[in-house]
Order: structure tokens, then sequence, then C-alpha cells
């Protein structure tokens, strides 16, 4: 390289080091962000850490390459009556630049390894969560706790008002749920990932976090922060229509917190345990029954029963036919299709509830009442 | 030999049953830029919608058919046709042969293409819709889940693969057996060289691709389970499968591009190729490396970590040979006469946004880093830099160059230059900003997007707008040229071109080199 292709580099690179500076500090959730996150984990400062070193070393290369073709580009124009030189090849150059990048490749793997063997570190977690990928939702189970388990579904909470532009958009559009996951800060948090259907990936990324959920395999993935916090990411694997309405919520809360919370959620399991043997009135179950459906049947089967990426429900023959055919459906879904199986992510009262609506709404008019025992007795068969 | 030359047939039959390899690589560039022009169309569609937040122009289910579609149109109907009609009608030109070795095969990898994009873009108007799982359909949303288009899909890739498959082994049989006498390997000019390592990729990868679709079409219809956890089957040996083919499949984009801008180079520089050995050795080195590191598409699955490591170090490597290449195109212009004609112009563009999409692409093969990458619109900026500015930009190139020899008429220069200034702001105005959003935590494939990244957003279909809209100034230029451009009749058009295809009369007359040329052994490669 020659003498002024030097003096170029040295001169281009004092405003582009400020310029990584100011992106750094720019970094953080913000509108318009630029770069990545550091985050709220070791794990996640590390991994920002590997990305400016290995983006600084690109961009030095860069300005080296560029800076020698601009000055070719500049100097070495037919238009300044150069005559053009004749050299052609030169095995001593053509070594350096193999061995030289050679070289610079070992020292980013170097960080990089390690940087990888602390993400791998998933021994002596002190918590674990069961995530499952559903379309388009996520479920969490509280796989160590004790007394009732805690297991429950996230579903976006941003109204298809907003989505349709019909009402301003808040602040979170698209990146609120209705029942966040909650963990406690300053603990190892395990995340077992798995899918029901499709593949999806689970990604906070100020945790740190990325991972596929795939149906029939178990992956980890783990993290610790000791910055309380509410941290939001998405769905990062395509998995069909509502692959960007499929948001992710995680609450970290101190262990106190933590704590009440989980006594909470474990009253509320015990609650709908007794719900179960109650007899609800029509009333009861089609407001139930509504809420349930535009949680969970909207999506795919419209806002009317009219249909979509799932049949139309308003005079259907599941709908308007015999009552043990449409239970079935709901709790064993339709194997090969986009129709889930229901059974195990509706409690039963909530499966009564919509069916009865189902059959209740949209100008189905049945006239038939489906109790939370109606459907326990069918799951026994 | 006799007085018995003659020109093409009359009518549609010179096009229908021509053998002749210039018809035929007309037809490839036309037909590819017809498919450009169609998956530009849904890509407009996807920026109309992501211009901001909320779902206003299309569906969700139709916003996922329009990334589908745009990808494969793209991959398969619009890049590596191009390629291969450039491969047409320059290699035999460029090794002194008088057509390809297989002309009437030749005729048919050409006729099987439009019918198959025919089928395959009439699965929109079909019940369910057309493909909406990505262009890289990942198993089970493409199986189990998929519409029932997707059987209409899984044909249409295998007829796109036979096509391949024929057009590759033309390839070889041509450079192995018909290279003028002199003309050997290593005085073959880089563009053949390029072509002939892609060809043998193509012929590796195609059955790779042909076994993964059958093996869904098993799934869907014949009650198996390759993919299917349900039924003992690994929904992630799928990604193995299509990687193994689709690693590859980014070379066999990129190669030929590699190889046109090679040629162009060193004819605006006005002196010989740097490195001409060591440029053969790395593309040779990049093709052997696409087999060893499809997992690098797949760091989130959950591999093991010695697989990790072992994917991310091989890809590392291509770095190497990589660089090889830019230094060589560097050093080729240093101390050079540079003049900056259009097609000059465009592998300057190529050379700098290939060369930023190459730094993306070492970035994302840290594997620790691609967790926060993978599958974010960092993802989506890196392949259009190297897809788009890499093999969209060469080949545009490689038109504004061969135009003038293909039809012995000179395209307008200031118009290509206007051409390549929109298509270059455009093209950054739309990609730059989607590294900035995929840093800040965009996942790629969605429809709909949370209001921190609306700005970038917005700046990114602003610029597709002004790219897609440059286009149009390309074909207008094309035709005009073809029509009533300038008359040239200089045999090198240009004072700096290198090679046999610059010694024949210009316009190239419809039959070349029926004789061998003399290849001075003197000379050096072109």
């Amino acid at each position: 390289m020659c003498f002024e292709a030097k003096r170029l580099i040295k001169l281009a690179l004092g405003p582009v080091l400020m310029l990584m500076g100011a992106t750094v500090m720019a970094a953080g959730g913000e509108v318009n962000q630029m770069n990545m996150s550091p985050g709220v984990t070791e794990v996640g400062k590390q991994i920002f850490d590997l990305h400016m070193i290995i983006l600084g070393i690109c961009t030095i290369i860069g300005i080296g390459v560029f800076g020698v073709m601009f000055y070719s580009i500049i100097y070495h124009r037919k238009s300044k009556g150069v005559t053009p030189a004749t050299f052609h090849e030169s095995t001593t150059v053509e070594i350096a630049w193999t061995v030289i990048p050679f070289l610079i490749l070992i020292g980013m793997a170097v960080p990089a390894t390690s940087t990888l063997l602390s993400i791998y570190d998933h021994d002596e977690a002190e918590m674990d969560i069961l995530v499952t990928g559903y379309q388009w939702k996520w479920k969490y189970e509280y796989l160590d706790e004790d007394g009732e388990n805690v297991s429950f579904f996230s579903n976006l909470r941003t109204p298809r008002s907003e989505i349709y532009n019909t009402e301003k958009k808040g602040e979170h559009y698209l990146l609120e749920v209705d029942e966040p996951v909650v963990i406690p800060e300053n603990t190892k948090v395990r995340f077992l990932i798995t899918a029901n259907d499709v593949i999806h990936s689970w990604w906070v990324p100020e945790l740190a976090v990325k991972k596929d959920a795939i149906p029939g395999f178990i992956n980890e993935a783990w993290t610790r922060t000791s910055e309380a916090g509410i941290y939001r990411g998405q769905c990062a694997e395509l998995c069909g229509k509502d692959h960007g309405f499929m948001p992710i919520v995680v609450n970290v809360v101190s262990r106190q917190e933590y704590d009440e919370w989980l006594g909470a959620k474990q009253t509320e399991a015990a609650e709908i345990k007794a719900l179960m043997a109650q007899t609800f009135t029509m009333d009861e179950l089609m407001e139930r029954g509504k809420a349930v459906y535009d949680r969970n049947c909207l999506a795919c089967h419209g806002a009317n029963g009219e249909g979509g990426v799932g049949t139309p429900i308003a005079d259907s023959a599941i709908a308007t036919g015999e009552l043990g055919g449409h239970l079935d459906v709901g709790i064993n879904g339709v194997p090969g299709t986009a129709m889930q199986a229901f059974g195990g992510q509706l409690n039963d009262v909530d499966m009564a509830a919509v069916v009865t609506y189902q059959r209740n709404a949209f100008g189905n008019n049945m006239g038939d009442m489906v109790q939370p025992i109606d459907v326990f007795n069918h799951k026994k068969g | 030999m006799g007085d018995h030359h003659h020109g093409p047939a009359k009518g549609l039959g010179r096009w229908l049953f021509t053998t002749n390899h210039k018809d035929i690589g007309t037809m490839y560039l036309w037909f590819s830029f017809a498919m450009f022009i169609l998956g530009g169309f849904f890509a407009m569609v996807i920026r109309a919608e992501l211009f901001q937040p909320g779902m206003q122009l299309v569906d969700p289910a139709f916003f996922n058919q329009m990334t589908t579609l745009h990808g494969l149109v793209m991959v398969f109907g619009a890049i590596m046709p191009s390629f291969v009609g450039l491969a047409n009608w320059l290699i035999p030109m460029m090794i002194g042969a008088p057509d390809m070795a297989l002309p009437r095969m030749n005729n048919w990898s050409f006729w099987i293409l439009p019918p198959t994009f025919l089928l395959l873009a009439s699965t929109l108007f079909m019940e369910g819709g057309a493909p909406a799982f990505g262009w890289t359909f990942y198993a089970p949303l493409s199986t189990t889940y998929a519409p029932p288009s997707v059987t209409f899909f899984i044909f249409s890739v295998h007829v796109l693969g036979l096509s391949s498959i024929m057009g590759s082994i033309n390839i070889i049989a041509t450079v192995m057996n018909m290279r003028a006498p002199g003309m050997t390997y290593m005085k073959m000019p880089l563009f053949v060289w390029t072509w002939l390592i892609t060809a043998f990729l193509l012929v590796a990868v195609m059955p790779v691709l042909a076994g993964a679709v059958t093996m869904m079409l098993m799934d869907i219809h014949f009650g198996t389970s390759f993919f299917s956890a349900a039924g003992g089957g690994d929904p992630v040996l799928f990604q193995h499968v299509f990687w193994f083919f689709g690693h590859p499949e980014v070379y066999i984009i990129i190669l030929p591009a590699f190889g046109v801008v090679s040629q162009i180079i060193p004819a605006f520089s006005r002196k010989p190729l740097f490195g001409y050995d060591s440029m053969v050795y790395a593309t040779a080195s990049i093709a052997f490396l696409s087999f060893i590191v499809w997992a690098h598409h797949m760091y989130t699955v959950g591999m093991p970590i010695a697989g990790e490591l072992f994917f991310m170090y091989a890809t590392m490597l291509i770095a190497v040979p990589t660089g090889v290449k830019v230094f060589n195109w560097v050093s080729t212009m240093w101390r050079g006469a540079l003049s900056f004609e259009t097609p000059m112009l465009f592998s300057l563009g190529f050379l700098v946004l290939f060369t930023l999409g190459g730094f993306t692409g070492l970035m994302l093969s840290i594997a620790p880093s691609d967790f926060q990458y993978h599958d974010s619109y960092f993802v989506v900026a890196h392949f259009h830099y190297v897809m788009v500015a890499g093999a969209v930009f060469s080949m545009t190139a490689a038109v504004y160059y061969w135009l003038p020899k293909w039809c012995g008429r000179m395209y307008n220069e200031s118009m290509g230059k206007t051409h390549f200034w929109i298509s270059f702001i455009g093209f950054n105005l739309t990609f730059f900003p989607q590294h900035f959003v995929g840093l800040a935590g965009m996942p790629r494939r969605i429809p709909d997007y949370a209001l921190q990244f609306t700005d970038f957003n917005m700046m990114s279909s602003v610029g597709a707008f002004i790219y897609g809209a440059s286009q149009i100034l390309f074909l207008y230029n094309v035709i005009a040229t073809i029509v009533a451009g300038k008359p040239v009749s200089d045999e090198k058009v240009w004072d700096g071109a290198e090679g046999l295809e610059w010694t024949l009369p210009t316009p190239a007359p419809y039959h070349t080199f029926e004789t061998p040329p003399k290849i001075d052994p003197a000379h050096a490669h072109s």
C-alpha cells in the first residue's frame, strides 16, 4: 500500500470512530435506534462488545480497501492522461493478503468462541420455564414451583382497531400482551423452548435470547439479569399468517414481587378448578365465550365467524350440527390443518363458553348450552 | 466450407425451435428481465405495505405470499436465468467455439422455464393462495400447514432444477470440449472460469433441492413423516437438506457476477486483471467452502456447541478467498488509466456494495452475535447487498458492456449513467436503513411493525420505489438501443476490451467461429 493511501486511512479513521461512538450511546430500545442494544444481561453485553469489535475491524479494513480504490478513481484517470501500468501479478502480495486476513480471523475467533461458550452454559439454572410456540401465541409453564401448577397463554393485546388504523396506535403497538411472562431478577432462569405446530423462534433482544421453538424438540436458553423492567420481543421465525403478531413480553421483578405474583397465579388456578364444578347461565357463557373467541379463534375464523385462514363458523355444519362433533373439533383440532387442538390450551370453563358462543352467535341459533362438566366428560370419552 | 452461411429462420419458429446459442441467450435475458419486473412488483407491494405501521393495502396472508414469491421469482426466475443467458451468449464467443456443445438440450432448458413460472404465478389465483412459507419453505409450515398450492410449487421447483441441471451440463460440456486450439484452461477468460465452477456447483446441489421437495411431496400426499416430529421425523432435517443446497446456491448466483466484473474492471482500467491465477484458485476455494458452511443459517436451531464452532470457523474462512478477489480487483485499478462508462460505474457499484455485504456476512458468521442478528432485518440488508448490489448490478454492467457487441448499436451513455446513479442512491436508501432496524430488533418477514421502526421503514420504501422506477429507464435504454441506437462497427467497441469476442465483427454475426480462431500462445489470458 502506498504512502498516500496510508495517510488517507489515518485521516478517515477519526470521524468514523466518532460516529461509532455516537451509535453506541444511542442504543437501548429507542425510537430510530441504529445499533444493537447491549441489553441487560452479562451475555448480552459480551455479544454487544463482540459485535462492536467485528464491526470496528471491518470498518478499518473497509477504509483501507476503499481508500486505495478511491485514490485510484481520483488520480489514475484516463482523462488525466496517465499511461496505464502493465503489472498484473505478484506472488508475494497474494500470499500476504491471504495470510494477513487469516490471522485477523483467528483474532476474531478467540472472543467469538468464548462468548459462545457462555451462551451455551445452561447449567445450574435456578428455575425452568417451558415456552411453547403456538400459531400465534406463546404458552408459558412454570415447572419447578410447588403447589398449584401455573401455566398460561400470552396473546397479542393490541386491538384490531389499532392494527387496521381506525384507532390511534398505542406506545407499545404490537409489542404488548395480555399476560407477560414474569421472572425474578438475579436468578438464572432456563427456558425450555418448543412448539406445538410449526417452527417459531423466541427472541427478546434485551435479554440476548433467541432460540428456535421446534415441534418435537426441546431447546434450551437461559438468562439472568439484575435489572428489573419490562423487556419486549417478537417471534423471529416465519410461522404463518400472524407471525408478526405474536410478541413476547418478559417482566423482570424483584424476588418478593415474583413470589406474590406466583401466589396470585396459583390462587387463580385454584379458582378455575372451582369454577369447573359450577353451572353457568346462557348469558354468562356468551359473555365469557365472546372474550375467549376474540382471543383464540378470531385470527383465523374472522370477527363475525366469516372465516379466513379457517373455515367460516357462521352457518357452518359443525357449529350448527351435533354438539359432540363440535366439542370434538374444539378439543382435538383437525389433524393436518391449521385447526389446533384447543383441549390443552383452554380450560374447561373457557371451552364450554366458546363452544356455546359459537353455536349461538353470528346468526347461529342453536339455543343449546355447554357446561364445563360436559367438556370434562367429553374429554374423558 | 462453401457458402452456406445462413441467418436465422423467420417468424415465431425461429425462437421456438432455435438451437443457436445467441438466440437462446437472448431469450434467457428477456425472460429473466420479465421475471425481474414481476419479482420487483412483488417487492413494491411489500414496501408499500411497510411504508407505515398498521395494515393498509394487503392482509398478512397475502403479504406472506408476496415475500415468498418475491424471493422465489428473483432467485430462480431473474438472477439465475439472466446469468445462464449471459453464459449462452458469451462462452462460445469467449472460447472460440461455434455454439454450445448440446444445442438441442439448450433449447429445452430454456423453453421449460416460461411454463413453469406461469404455473408458479398461477398459484396466486388458487384457493388458499400462493405459497406463503418464505422462499426457504421450512417444514412443517410448508407441509402440514401449507396451502394446497404447495404441490404446484413442488412441481415448479422440480422443473426449474431440471432446467438448471441441463444448462449446467451444457456449459461443462462446452467448456471442456469446445475450446479453440491453444485456449488452455489457464487462458480462459475469468467469466468462463467462474461459470465452469458454478455449473459444477449446480449439478451437485440441484438434486439435493429436488430431494428436499420430493420428501415434502411424500409427507403431504403419501403419508410419510420425513419432516413431521409427530410421525418420528425431524423438522430440522429439512433445514439441513435445504441449506446444503441453499448455501452453494448463493455462490451459484454470485460467482458468475465475479466473472463479469473481472472482465469489465480491466477493460476500463486499461490494464490486465491483477492476479488471474489467484482469482481462479479463490473461486474454486469459495466453491469448495460453500459445501461445508450450510448450518451457519441455522445457528439458533439448537445445534451442539461443537457444530456451532465448526460452522462458524468454516464460514469465517470464506472471507479469505473473497478478500483476495476484492484486493485483486482494486489492484487491477491501481495505476490503470480509468474511465467511467456505465458498465464500469455498475462494476464499481458492485465492488463497493458487495464489499459492504461481505463485511456484514463476516459479522453474521460470528455465531454468538448471530443470535441477535438471525432472522432480523440485518440479514435482509446483508443478502440484498450481495444479491442486488452484487449479482444484479454486475448483470446490469454486463448488459451495458456487451450490448453494443450483440446488436451493433451503442446505448445512450448519459441515460446509462443516470440509470446507475438513480439505482445506486435508490438501492442504498432502501437497504442501508434495514441494517439499523435489524440491529434494533425488527424481525424479518413481518407485515407490520412496532412504532420505533417507522422512519427507517419509510426511508426504505421510498428508496425501493426509486430503485424500482430506475429499471424503467434501463428497459427504455435497451429497447431504444436495439431499435435506433447509434451504429457501432468497431470490433472492439471499448478500447480496453480484451478477449476473443472482441475479435468478431460488430454486431456479432448469427454464426461465429465456424472455423476455430488462432490463439497466440504468447498472449496471456484475457
